[in-house]
């Protein structure tokens, strides 16, 4: 039997915001609006479909090692289900990203919704790029070797030393990835708090038909429907 | 695995024992391959874009 308690304690504070925040019905809702129904709303979810590949064949690869997916025909296998599925996974996500940059998908308050996604997608680059440093080849030498001296020509060649293979594969495996996915988790949670951006005629016919906004001090101004109206 | 036969078939149809081919544009370098990955990518756009989603009609005409 729980004490009563007098004042609230963090948890319940912290439960209360996010129910607040983000509603059952709204964190999993029941259906999407009917505009949804495009393909161009599709690549979103590839994008998701694809990190969950890459995030499953890395976790494999890095559980056998370098011996493992260099000589042998099943490590052959998942080296290239993971290089294929970054693959995929920039291809959707640059396809997902024209389309919310063409649909102006910060409309209505959404603008964390875009600035979480612009982020993911520029710390998925360096995430993707440590890992041919990864590789434990000649490949990952030549392309370190190479991509060391980018580093150096822009000054933080000291912060980042591409030939140092621990440090890479510590950000490819560790430090990106958990980057990458606690952005999306935020992202797809900031996608389920404001919804799906709606197409620009569907926002011009809610704006006309809703009324105008409130004076200063709240109440409804005198040309709208609700005027003298007390609630 | 490929066998040694098979590799050597496979190189004959796709010679990679080159450096790769170059697009040059101003400063702009990319290579073929990028280059076509790029195309493919406006093309889904497109696609997705101008294809029909399957049920969206029926959706949209209110038997959702």
């Amino acid at each position: 039997m729980s004490a009563p308690t007098t004042e609230k304690s963090w948890t319940v504070r912290v439960r209360e915001a996010g129910v607040a925040a983000l509603p059952p019905e709204k964190l999993l809702p029941d259906s999407q609006p009917t505009y949804v129904a495009s393909w161009i709303y599709v690549f979103g979810v590839a994008s998701l479909a694809s990190l969950a590949v890459i995030v499953g064949s890395g976790m494999i690869l890095a559980l056998k090692g370098p011996a493992w997916w260099h000589y042998t025909g099943v490590g052959h296998f998942f080296n290239s289900i993971h290089m294929w599925s970054v693959e995929l996974f920039f291809f959707v996500m640059v396809v997902h990203l024209w389309g919310k940059y063409w649909m102006a998908a910060w409309r209505g308050g959404r603008t964390r919704v875009w600035v979480t996604g612009a982020i993911t997608f520029l710390v998925a680059v360096p995430c993707a790029l440590t890992g041919y440093v990864s590789q434990q080849n000649f490949d990952a030498q030549w392309i370190s070797t190479q991509a060391k001296d980018a580093m150096n020509s822009v000054g933080i060649g000291s912060f980042f030393n591409l030939t140092n293979f621990g440090q890479m594969y510590s950000y490819h495996v560790l430090l990106l990835p958990v980057a990458v996915i606690a952005l999306v988790i935020t992202h797809v949670l900031l996608v389920r708090r404001h919804g799906v951006v709606p197409p620009f005629e569907l926002e011009k016919r809610a704006l006309a038909a809703a009324p105008p906004p409130p004076d200063v001090d709240g109440s409804p101004s005198p040309a709208s429907p609700m005027a003298g109206v007390r609630s | 695995m490929l066998n040694p036969t098979g590799v050597a078939v496979l190189g004959a149809v796709f010679n990679l024992n080159h450096p790769a081919h170059v697009v040059h544009w101003h400063f702009i370098d990319l290579t073929v391959s990028n280059v076509i990955v790029i195309g493919v990518m406006l093309l889904v756009f497109a696609l997705a874009i101008a294809l029909p989603f399957p049920g969206a009609a029926r959706r949209r005409g209110g038997a959702a």
